[in-house]
């Protein structure tokens, strides 16, 4: 992926928390209808990256370029509005909301959104559970209703940060159909995954990041002499 | 006839004396607690802001010769848009720091609404009519027609604020920002913006509280700081941040007040401390807080 032909451009992205430096001039490129993962070990700055791109860090430069426009000055609610959602960490499910609030609470921000419908059919479980408090479900209804939520509201560009963490292996599984299935929908994906059996099944890139910067980007076609590589960054 | 040795007609009338505090609590605990879920501020300007409502239907009603009922909508607003300049001028650069300077900085702005309020109009109270005089007959007592009114306006717009807050959309917004503003944002909801009107919605019920009061009690600068004080042990008691433990300790505190006075005098301005106290102890975050 070049990056004149990107639909999110990340360029030499520096980022803090207080004091303390985190990003260490992040370059990465996701193009349309790809759906790129970044790995690597914890604390390693993946996260961060989501959250700069999301503009959920204050202190960060650099240059961050959505369908060309930039928006390393913008605030949260206006880069999301230019169609990117967000699936953080730890799924970011409201208490104080049921699951049909939650799932009915992300704006409308992109034409030709899917529909409510559409997505409750994608996964049923919420519609059973629709009057629970939000953190009262599974952790794996948890992290559905996390990715639901942000499919009905007509962004085309998804960060989901390790949705398969803590999970067991047959909701692992499940979510790795659906996401196979975003990207068959026309969604862009950019996805941290740690397990990166999971990720080769349907990704088209690897970065693989350290100290806050990438070190690697390794193909899926060349998943043989990659994950070699793989093995030896992640220490697995 | 007597209850437990008390005539009847006494303590009827202390327990509605006791309502119409409670009224007032509520809608002053019940604006502290939105701006306190949402901005996660103390806001010590509270009781000055209810003060202000006051002294603005005061003025409608002296310069332009606007009465109560067009007050307790212009009142309220007018207290609103001055909040939302505070909250844009001043509070917003304060969210990031540690919450002890947003009550400080609220604690200054209160005494100075005091003391411009005092410089233009004197310490000394001023009636406001009542636009209500008369009494009803309750069957078992007599109470004046607008306390009664008063009662009434507060549970009505207490209600509605909960249903707001409970059932509408909007009011996810808000219940979710509460938990994770940043979240919110990254969905495309302009949290700044959401901060700023919830802001002035929250001070705009101490105006309306204001307004309220002004027939009940004199308009006077420090109407505010005197009440503010038992408020936020209101506060404490139902919970910090909870909507629906503000209104029902509000309302609920007025009445102990109440029976208080009548059958134990002196306590009646202490007891609702001491249950602060017994409440900070036993439950820290108040009867119906979440400890979080
Ligand atoms: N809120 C915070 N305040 C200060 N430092 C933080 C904060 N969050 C993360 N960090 C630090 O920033 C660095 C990058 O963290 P980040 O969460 O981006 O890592 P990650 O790659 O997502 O790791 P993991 O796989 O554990 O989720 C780490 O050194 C971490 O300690
Ligand atoms: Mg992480």
């Amino acid at each position: 992926m070049t990056a004149d032909t990107a639909m999110l451009s990340v360029r030499d992205l520096h980022a803090w928390y207080g004091e303390s430096h985190v990003l260490h001039g992040m370059t990465l490129h996701v193009g349309r209808g790809e759906v790129v993962t970044l790995l690597g070990r914890n604390g390693a700055g993946k996260s961060t990256t989501m959250r700069a791109i999301m503009g959920l860090m204050k202190k960060r430069s650099g240059s961050i370029t959505y369908e060309e426009r930039e928006t390393i000055t913008l605030p949260p609610h206006r880069i999301a509005r230019m169609g990117i959602a967000y699936c953080p960490e730890h799924r970011g499910i409201f208490s104080r909301l049921d699951v049909q609030e939650n799932l009915e609470l992300p704006p409308v921000i992109g034409a030709d959104p899917l529909t409510l419908d559409r997505v409750q059919a994608m996964f049923p479980r919420l519609v059973e559970r629709r009057h629970s408090p939000g953190t009262k479900l599974s952790g794996g209804e948890q992290q559905m209703l996390a990715i639901a939520r942000i499919l009905r509201t007509g962004a085309r560009f998804l960060l989901l940060d390790e949705p398969t963490e803590g999970l067991a292996p047959i909701i692992v599984k499940q979510l790795g159909e659906i996401i196979a299935s975003l990207r068959t929908i026309g969604f862009t994906i950019l996805l941290v995954e740690q397990n990166f059996r999971f990720a080769s099944g349907f990704a088209d890139r690897h970065y693989v990041v350290e100290h806050g910067r990438v070190v690697d980007e390794i193909a899926a076609g060349d998943l043989a002499a990659g994950s070699e590589r793989i093995r030896a960054y992640l220490g697995v | 006839m007597e209850i437990f040795g008390i005539p009847a007609q006494a303590l009827y009338g202390q327990l509605a004396l006791g309502l119409v505090n409670g009224a007032f609590y509520a809608l002053l605990s019940l604006g502290l607690a939105i701006i306190f879920g949402l901005l996660n501020l103390i806001n010590f300007a509270h009781g000055a802001q209810y003060m202000l409502g006051a002294y603005v239907a005061w003025m409608l009603l002296s310069y332009l010769g606007i009465g109560f009922w067009g007050a307790l909508v212009v009142a309220p607003l007018v207290v609103a848009v001055l909040g939302m300049a505070l909250e844009r001028g001043l509070l917003r650069y304060l969210r990031d720091v540690d919450q002890i300077y947003g009550l400080l900085l609220t604690f200054g702005v209160a005494l100075i609404l005091e003391g411009l309020v005092a410089q233009s109009y004197g310490w000394s109270g001023m009636p406001y009519a009542n636009p209500l005089p008369g009494s009803v007959d309750l069957g078992f007592m007599r109470m004046p027609m607008y306390r009664l009114v008063a009662i009434a306006i507060s549970l009505v717009v207490c209600l509605a604020v909960w249903i707001a807050i409970e059932r509408t959309k909007l009011g996810a917004y808000l219940r979710a920002a509460s938990e994770d503003a940043d979240m919110v944002q990254a969905f495309g909801v302009n949290i700044p913006r959401l901060i700023m009107l919830t802001y002035g919605f929250g001070v705009g019920l101490a105006g309306l509280a204001g307004v309220v009061a002004a027939p009940v009690y004199q308009v006077s600068p420090a109407m505010g700081s005197n009440l503010i004080i038992v408020v936020f042990a209101v506060v404490v008691i139902g919970g910090m941040g909870s909507i629906a433990g503000s209104v029902i300790a509000g309302f609920g505190l007025g009445l102990i007040e109440g029976l208080t006075k009548v059958f134990y005098p002196a306590a009646s301005t202490t007891v609702i401390f001491f249950i602060m106290i017994l409440i900070l102890i036993f439950r820290p975050s108040g009867l119906f807080g979440s400890t979080r």
